[in-house]
């Protein structure tokens, strides 16, 4: 996975660089499954490596297939990333154990849900149960997400030279 | 693009079951991994390919724009919809219990239309990004 992330970094083509992302995405998948995490990996399959590999290779097929040099100088930015990820590795030090039972998320709401859920909800798969019923305003906020992000690309690329063609013919 | 026989033919066969593993998802995501959104992007990617081998024209008559933004607004709309009807039947919004007779009941069909909702929205939305994408570089190209 680093290897891909240096790859991506170095390139220019951005053809190669979107291939990257889809086998980075694979990979994280497959980390995914390792973790016992078959939904999640499952939505990274299918969007993270498919969908969008197939959007972002449309898009250079509108735009260009050639990152530009950058102009300024990547002294300040360097500084930016390595503050960042230095405060990110700090914050990780507070994170518990992976598997940990004591876990803070593993105490609060989650044994309800795994004890409750199936018998409440008449539904086997825990991820479901929670996503849509307990969660169910959060799911709501996503497809939102989703139907916005549709209109936005409608707004911005969906065909209105032709009305403003249309509109100019009946001008004239 | 017409001249590709091997994909169109593997195309075509690949087809159905694309469709069928789409539905698979949708519906058994209550019992295993998937849902809505999987569901969603696999129709999504099963349209997709047809666009790419059968060319715009023919993929805009399996699914016209029309139904496509249509389809866009009406999952959100289900979503919202099935939370607005737990309200008028005495319910919390999003509270599926109060749905049917049984609370497990009212739950099982709440997640389901939800989902539905999900699917419809997803699909509707990836189809029509991608179709936008690809008819602006078609006009583009004419000019």
């Amino acid at each position: 996975m680093s290897l891909t992330v240096f790859g991506i970094l170095r390139i220019r083509n951005l053809f190669a660089v979107v291939m990257l992302g889809s086998i980075f995405s694979l990979m994280a998948a497959a980390i995914f499954v390792i973790l016992d995490a078959v939904d999640v990996a499952f939505t990274e399959a299918s969007v993270g490596a498919g969908i969008s590999t197939v959007l972002a290779l449309g898009t250079i097929a509108l735009t260009t297939d050639r990152e530009k040099k950058p102009s300024h100088t990547k002294i300040l930015p360097l500084i930016v990333v390595i503050l960042t990820g230095a405060a990110l590795i700090y914050g990780t030090l507070d994170l518990a154990h992976y598997g940990d039972p004591n876990a803070p998320a593993h105490r609060h709401v989650a044994p309800s849900y795994l004890k409750e859920g199936p018998e409440k909800t008449g539904i086997p798969n825990v991820v479901t149960s929670v996503l849509a019923s307990y969660r169910g305003y959060d799911t709501l906020g996503e497809v939102t997400v989703i139907f916005t992000a549709g209109v936005g690309v409608i707004l911005l690329l969906g065909n209105w030279r032709h009305i403003g063609r249309r509109r100019e013919d009946e001008d004239a | 693009m017409h001249s590709y026989l091997v994909l169109r033919v593997v195309a075509k066969l690949l087809m159905p079951f694309i469709m069928l593993f789409g539905l698979y998802v949708q519906f058994h995501g209550d019992f295993g991994p998937g849902g809505g959104f999987q569901a969603g992007v696999i129709f999504a990617a099963g349209f997709i390919l047809y666009a790419l081998i059968f060319g715009l024209k023919d993929a805009g008559k399996v699914l016209p724009r029309g139904i496509l933004r249509f389809g866009i607004a009406l999952g959100v709309l289900l979503f919202a919809g099935v939370g607005v009807y737990d309200m008028l039947v005495g319910g919390k919004y999003l509270d599926y219990s109060v749905m049917a007779q049984d609370p497990v009941h009212g739950q099982h069909l709440g997640i389901l239309l939800v989902e539905l909702g999900v699917g419809i929205t997803v699909t509707s939305v990836m189809v029509m990004v991608f179709f936008t994408f690809a008819r602006h570089r078609q006009t583009k190209g004419d000019d």
